[in-house]
C-alpha cells in the first residue's frame, strides 16, 4: 500500500444558501487547493460526489467543474454518492500508481427542493417509492426496532443529542448547536415517533473539498500530514424487510477491514444522521463507551447531503492535524437506515 | 432600464419555481410480476429462499447465495407489525393525509417485513409492536403496492373485493410517475444575467486576465476557477458559428417545425450563446451569417432568456470562417 495523506480540507455549511452550487463550491475548493501547497495545475486527479436530483438539474455535476477549473484538460471522475466515496476512488487511483495527488470535493444543496421526496427516490422503485416513505420515517422504524430489543434507550438517544449539540458550539460550521439537558430533550414532542426533531439531522446546504497526496511529497507539503492507514466500504442488502435493522453488518465489516482496532483510537467522527444510529455504529464498529465520538457535533449539528461523510473525514483529519489526537476512525454512511458504510483510519505523523 | 452597476448592486439572487416530472413505467420482470399480479387478484405472494425463508415482496435472487428463486407461496393476508414510525404530520406526497404509521409488516407465513402503511384512524394509541393487521384492499386494483390502501387492525379488515374484470395477462410493468418541485435559486451571477435581460441587455463576465468574456457569466473562469467579478455588456448582434435544424417536436417548444437553433458568438463575447433563429429560410442559414436579437415588447420583458424572442438575420456581410473557427 502507498502512504497517502490528507494535506488540506475546507468546508462551507449553512442552513440554506441562495448562492448557486458553483458559487458555494468555488471558494471552498480554492481554499483546499491553496492550503495544500500545490498549484491547481499540479494536482493530478479530480473526483467529486454529488447528486443531480438535489437541485433537479441533470448533469449539474458537470457544471460544478467551473468551480474547480478544468483547463488544461484535467483527469476527472464523479460518483453519485457522498464525497467520501469520491475520496475512496481517488485513494485507489493513487494506489494504482497512476497519480500522486487528488482534489476531492462534494456539494449538496437540498433547501430548494423537498429533501424527503428526493430521498425517497433512492428506495426500491417498484414496492417502496410508490408509498413515498420519507427517510425520517424509515429511520424511526429502525429506532423503534432498536428500542424494542433494548440496544438503545430514549435516554441514551437524548444523551447523544445533548452532547452533539453542546460539542457543536465549538464548530463554526455547525448550523444547529446549543445546550440542552437530557431531561429537557425527553420532554419535547415527537417529530416522527419515536424520533424527536433534534434526533433528526440538521439539514444544511454546503460543500467540502480535500487534497490528498502520496508519500514523501505529502511530508514536504505540511508539518503534520494525516495519513490514511486503512480504507474500506461495504453494503447491506437493499430490501429493508430482509435486514435486521438493529444491526449494521456492513459498518462492522468496514471498520474491521479498515483496521480500526489495530491500535488505540483517540476519537471517531461518524455519519449518524439520526441519534440512535450513533449508538448502533458504536456497537457495530466496536467503539468504547468512553471514546469521544463526533467532537464536531456530527450530522445532528450539520448534515449536508452528499457532503456530510467527506465532512466527517475532513473534520477528523483537521483535528489530528491540529494535534488534538493521533489516531481516529472516520465513517461515512448513506442509504436508508445506514445501508452503505465506509470506514477510514487516520493517523497523525 | 437598469444599468449594469445597478444590476450588480442588487445582491439578492432570483428564485423561481422549477418542476421536473418523469412518467416512468418500469417493466417488472417475472418475479415481481407474480407479486403484482397477486395484488391485482387480492393475494399476497412471496418466494421461498434457502437462507432467508419466505421473502415478501419476492426477491429474484437469494440475498446470501444469489441463487435464482422460483418457489412462490401465498402468504398473509394478515400479519403482525414488526416496527413502525408514527407520522403525525403527513407530507403532501404521502398517500394518507391523516396521521398514520409506516410499518414493517411480517405477513403470516413470511420471514421478512413488508413496508406499508397502517391506518388506525389517526389514533397512535392503537399502534403497538406485534399488533395484528390485515390489508384494506382497493376495489379497483391494477397490480401495484398501492392496491392495498393500508393495513388496518385485523378485526376491521374485510376480504378483498373480487376483481371487476379478470385480465388474462399477468402484470408486466408498473407505473411510477414522479413529480419533484423545487424553489430554484439562480445564484448571484446568473441573477445578474437574467435581470439584465429584463432591461434589454446581455451581460457577460470578464475573465480575471481580461482576455475572454463569458456569456452567460458562469460564476468563475471555467479554465482556472477564479472568480469573475467584472461584468460587461455585450452586443445583441453576433455571428452564427454553428447551427442545427430541429425537426422533432417537443412539448416545451412553441416554434413551428422545422426551425433552426444557433450558437451565436455575440460581438464582444468569447463564448457562443445558444438561441433560436427565425425569419430565415432553412436553405439560407449558414456559418458566418450575421444575426441580431429580436427583443420582446417592453411590457413582456422578464428575467428570462425568453426576453429575447429569437435571433434574425441582419443586412451585414458574412464573417469569414477564419475569424471564428476557434468557436465552432
Amino acid at each position: 500500500m502507498r502512504d497517502v495523506a490528507i494535506v488540506s480540507f475546507a468546508q462551507s455549511n449553512a442552513a440554506s444558501e441562495v448562492r448557486s452550487e458553483v458559487e458555494i463550491l468555488q471558494p471552498v475548493a480554492a481554499e483546499a487547493v491553496k492550503n495544500s501547497g500545490l498549484a491547481r495545475t499540479e494536482i493530478d486527479f479530480t473526483c467529486s460526489g454529488s447528486s443531480d436530483w438535489l437541485q433537479g438539474q441533470p448533469f449539474a455535476f458537470v457544471m460544478a467543474l467551473d468551480a474547480v477549473g478544468s483547463w488544461p484538460p484535467i483527469k476527472e471522475s464523479h460518483v453519485e454518492q457522498d464525497g467520501a466515496w469520491a475520496l475512496y476512488e481517488a485513494w485507489v487511483k493513487i494506489q494504482t500508481g497512476e497519480v500522486e495527488s487528488a482534489l476531492v470535493y462534494s456539494f449538496g444543496k437540498t433547501s430548494p427542493g423537498d429533501i424527503a421526496q428526493v430521498q425517497a427516490l433512492q428506495l426500491d422503485p417498484y414496492c417502496v417509492t410508490p408509498l413515498w416513505p420519507d427517510l425520517d420515517s424509515l429511520s424511526a422504524i429502525q429506532a423503534r426496532a432498536c428500542l424494542e430489543v433494548g440496544v438503545v434507550t430514549e435516554r441514551a438517544m437524548a444523551e447523544v443529542v445533548s452532547r452533539s449539540l453542546r460539542d457543536a458550539r465549538d464548530n463554526p460550521h455547525a448550523v444547529r448547536k446549543g445546550d440542552h439537558s437530557v431531561d429537557d430533550l425527553l420532554e419535547r414532542p415527537f417529530q416522527v415517533s419515536p424520533l424527536r426533531e433534534l434526533d433528526c439531522p440538521a439539514n444544511s446546504d454546503g460543500a467540502t473539498a480535500m487534497v490528498i497526496v502520496a508519500g514523501d511529497r505529502a511530508k514536504q507539503l505540511c508539518d503534520r500530514p494525516v495519513w490514511i492507514r486503512g480504507f474500506d466500504h461495504r453494503i447491506d442488502p437493499p430490501a429493508l424487510g430482509t435486514r435486521d435493522l438493529t444491526r449494521i453488518p456492513s459498518a462492522k465489516l468496514a471498520a474491521e477491514k479498515a483496521g480500526a482496532h489495530r491500535d488505540k483510537l483517540d476519537f471517531a467522527e461518524v455519519t449518524a444522521p439520526y441519534s440512535h444510529q450513533e449508538l448502533l455504529l458504536r456497537r457495530e464498529m466496536g467503539l468504547a463507551d468512553d471514546l469521544s465520538v463526533n467532537p464536531s457535533g456530527g450530522s445532528l449539528a450539520t448534515h449536508t447531503l452528499m457532503s456530510c461523510g467527506l465532512n466527517r473525514i475532513g473534520d477528523a483529519a483537521m483535528r489530528i492535524a491540529a494535534g488534538k489526537g493521533d489516531r481516529a476512525l472516520a465513517h461515512a454512511g448513506q442509504g436508508p437506515c445506514l445501508q452503505q458504510n465506509l470506514a477510514v483510519v487516520l493517523e497523525g505523523e | 432600464m437598469a444599468t449594469i452597476e445597478e444590476l450588480v448592486a442588487r445582491a439578492e439572487p432570483l428564485k423561481g419555481p422549477h418542476v421536473i416530472e418523469y412518467p416512468f413505467r418500469r417493466s417488472c420482470g417475472p418475479v415481481l410480476s407474480k407479486f403484482f399480479t397477486g395484488l391485482r387478484e387480492g393475494k399476497l405472494i412471496g418466494v421461498r429462499s434457502e437462507t432467508a425463508g419466505v421473502l415478501v415482496p419476492p426477491a429474484e435472487y437469494d440475498p446470501q447465495t444469489a441463487e435464482g428463486l422460483t418457489d412462490f407461496v401465498e402468504v398473509g393476508p394478515a400479519g403482525k407489525v414488526v416496527s413502525y414510525a408514527w407520522v403525525s404530520r403527513p407530507r403532501p406526497m404521502q398517500l394518507l393525509q391523516h396521521p398514520f404509521a409506516y410499518a414493517l409488516v411480517e405477513l403470516d407465513g413470511a420471514d421478512t417485513g413488508l413496508l406499508h402503511m397502517v391506518d388506525v384512524g389517526g389514533d397512535e394509541s392503537k399502534m403497538s409492536v406485534g399488533m395484528r393487521v390485515a390489508p384494506r384492499w382497493k376495489a379497483e386494483r391494477e397490480g401495484s403496492v398501492r392496491d392495498i390502501e393500508a393495513f388496518v387492525p385485523e378485526a376491521e379488515a374485510r376480504p378483498a373485493p373480487p376483481v371487476i374484470a379478470e385480465p388474462d395477462e399477468p402484470v408486466k410493468s408498473v407505473a411510477t410517475p414522479l413529480r419533484l418541485e423545487y424553489d430554484f435559486t439562480a445564484g448571484r451571477e446568473q441573477s445578474i444575467f437574467l435581470r439584465a435581460l429584463a432591461s434589454k441587455k446581455i451581460v457577460g463576465a470578464r475573465s480575471p486576465g481580461g482576455d475572454l468574456v463569458y456569456v452567460p457569466p458562469r460564476g468563475t473562469d471555467p479554465r482556472t476557477a477564479e472568480p469573475t467579478p467584472d461584468f460587461v455588456e455585450v452586443s445583441d448582434k453576433g455571428t452564427v458559428v454553428t447551427y442545427s435544424i430541429v425537426r422533432v417536436p417537443s412539448e416545451n417548444i412553441h416554434f413551428e417545425l422545422p426551425y433552426v437553433c444557433i450558437n451565436v458568438l455575440l460581438d464582444g463575447s468569447d463564448i457562443p450563446f445558444f438561441h433560436v433563429l427565425q425569419n430565415c429560410e432553412l436553405t439560407d442559414v449558414r456559418l458566418g451569417m450575421r444575426v441580431q436579437a429580436s427583443w420582446a415588447a417592453d411590457e413582456d420583458l422578464t428575467e428570462s432568456v425568453e426576453s429575447i424572442r429569437y435571433f434574425e438575420p441582419i443586412d451585414e456581410p458574412d464573417v469569414p470562417f477564419e475569424q471564428f473557427k476557434e468557436y465552432c
